[in-house]
């Protein structure tokens, strides 16, 4: 057992962040189906199977759409591994906690009695839990495939291309900029502290050390944000960001686009029939 | 009174943050084509300056003229010439991830023509053209954060040159870089003499000869020292007063210890 767990901890979860973010990268790299595409196309392919997902009122259709999502992924060429810790797993957590109450509290035939208790799980109120538990799932596995098949570059300038607000892209653009900047100092900060510590250190001083740094951090983020401000001035910047848009459709483009609409459509067509 | 070679003219330039006085009745002439190394040890006013210089912020008293043009707020309300100031002034700064804030080096490069509003064509070409001087064109698509230190510097200097800028201001281009990288960054600032006006701050004594035909000594936010480079670096007793020379103790085998001011002449001294 290390003499210091929680900046071990701590160190290892910034170290994670970062291992994730080279995955990413790495992953936007490989010759799969979807980074080949125009990222303008998977952005609105995207929208629309989640479109289709989150309109749809059968459990099959909803269902397939995620069989849709899982067969993208692996023709992405990424791995079902990423796909379950980073989305399924975090997503079943939270829309479960959000779920679980509507089983109960739905109107309907009951189907099980929960001991002790006595409340009653309904047919109907299990169909919306499992319902909203898989159109979440579904939903953000292809935000996830987009996310992880297109260089952030390029996904910033494709959300620029289909007319997102230039503030919005450029926040992102700055936020996944600055995060590993920060990280790395978080890192750096959690790093000297482990140098000149000996011993255990007590739940006291562990909340002491946490709320220091985030301190010192955020002191830190705003200097750093005046700076690069500064940088941004001395280059002519006057509140507008301009972008080069260099994208070009080809017929795979286009073909692709076409599948991604005709799913959608049947999809709307199957999941919106009473 | 403007002289029509100068390119900055600073009068009485005094800026204060919150109580700290960073500069205090600074004066002197920038001309056309200098290569000026401004000295100073940590907190002499250094960075501060080049900010002004930069018109990253204002005196707060006295006046920095461009070209014959009082540099304001004001001024810089009219579009069209901080447009052109912005081209034709560019500053590096000392630490690169200030700097870098685009998602790629090409991104990154092309920032300054985009706000400036360049033809697409023109930025293109500008860019590959800038990336292949400075030999990173293989980084074109490497997102900043991920490059080394001395590749990072190299980017930043990319993104200002190329608005092919008439003044260079650099805050300390040298610092922690390696010595390859050190080398690299002195020729271009070789090269650069007799074609740009470069200001650079910096500490460090031994590039100075090789970067600068002329010395500003800074101590205390006051110039402390104006002259020719050899003829600053040959005064120890005003670079011992910057604190720029140290006294180095050297123990010789003979167990004997020497002191003396010291600082390093040439790029690969072996101490």
């Amino acid at each position: 057992m290390t003499a210091h767990p929680f900046i071990e901890r701590t160190l290892a979860g910034f170290a994670d962040a970062l291992e994730h973010a080279g995955t990413a990268e790495r992953l936007a790299d490989q010759k799969g189906l979807l980074q080949r595409l125009d990222p303008r196309v998977k952005v609105i392919g995207a929208l629309l199977l989640i479109l289709a997902t989150m309109c749809s009122r059968r459990l099959s259709v909803t269902a397939s759409m995620l069989i849709v999502a899982v067969a993208l992924a692996w023709l992405t060429r990424i791995p079902l591994r990423i796909v379950a810790t980073r989305v399924w797993l975090s997503v079943l957590f939270f829309t479960g906690c959000i779920a679980l109450p509507a089983a109960f509290t739905t109107p309907g035939l009951a189907i099980w009695h929960l001991p002790l208790v006595g409340w009653q799980i309904t047919h109907q109120g299990l169909f919306s839990a499992v319902q909203l538990i898989l159109r979440a799932e579904t939903s953000a596995t292809f935000v996830l495939l987009v996310v992880l098949s297109t260089p952030w570059t390029q996904l910033l300038k494709a959300l620029r291309a289909l007319r997102i607000p230039v503030t919005a892209v450029v926040i992102l653009g700055m936020t996944h900029r600055y995060i590993f900047l920060l990280l790395r100092i978080a890192g750096e900060q959690f790093e000297a502290r482990r140098s000149r510590l000996v011993g255990m250190l007590s739940s006291e001083q562990r909340r002491k050390i946490a709320t220091s740094s985030a301190g010192v951090l955020l002191d830190k983020s705003v200097q750093l944000s005046g700076e690069v401000f500064s940088a941004m001035q001395a280059r002519g910047f006057r509140g507008e960001i301009y972008t080069l848009d260099e994208f070009q459709m080809n017929p795979r483009d286009w073909f692709a686009l076409t599948v991604f609409g005709v799913v959608t459509i049947v999809a709307l067509f199957l999941g919106m029939r009473p | 009174m403007c002289t029509d070679a100068a390119v900055f003219e600073i009068r009485a330039v005094s800026y204060q943050y919150s109580e700290i006085t960073a500069l205090d009745a600074v004066t002197f002439v920038v001309g056309k084509g200098e290569r000026i190394a401004v000295l100073g040890a940590n907190g002499s006013g250094k960075s501060t300056l080049l900010h002004l210089l930069g018109a990253l912020a204002f005196p707060s008293s006295g006046t920095i003229s461009f070209s014959g043009t009082p540099l304001t707020e004001e001024v810089f309300h009219d579009e069209v010439f901080g447009f052109d100031f912005r081209r034709r002034v560019a500053l590096v700064f000392q630490n690169p991830d200030v700097q870098l804030f685009n998602p790629s080096v090409f991104d990154e490069v092309a920032f300054g023509p985009l706000q400036l509003r360049w033809p697409k064509a023109k930025i293109i070409e500008r860019v590959d053209a800038v990336l292949a001087s400075l030999q990173i064109e293989h980084l074109k698509d490497r997102a900043p954060h991920r490059l080394s230190g001395g590749e990072k510097k190299r980017v930043a200097l990319a993104s200002v040159l190329v608005l092919d800028p008439e003044v260079l201001l650099l805050d300390e281009p040298t610092s922690a870089l390696d010595p390859r990288s050190q080398s690299r960054m002195i020729d271009f600032l070789i090269d650069c003499g007799g074609v740009k006006t470069v200001i650079t701050c910096t500490h460090e004594l031994h590039i100075v000869e090789d970067i600068s035909d002329r010395c500003i000594v800074l101590k205390d936010g006051r110039i402390a020292g104006d002259g020719s480079s050899a003829h600053i670096l040959a005064n120890e007793d005003l670079l011992k007063e910057a604190q720029l020379l140290h006294v180095h103790r050297h123990r010789h085998s003979s167990g004997i210890v020497h002191s003396h001011p010291h600082f390093h002449r040439g790029h690969n001294h072996i101490h």
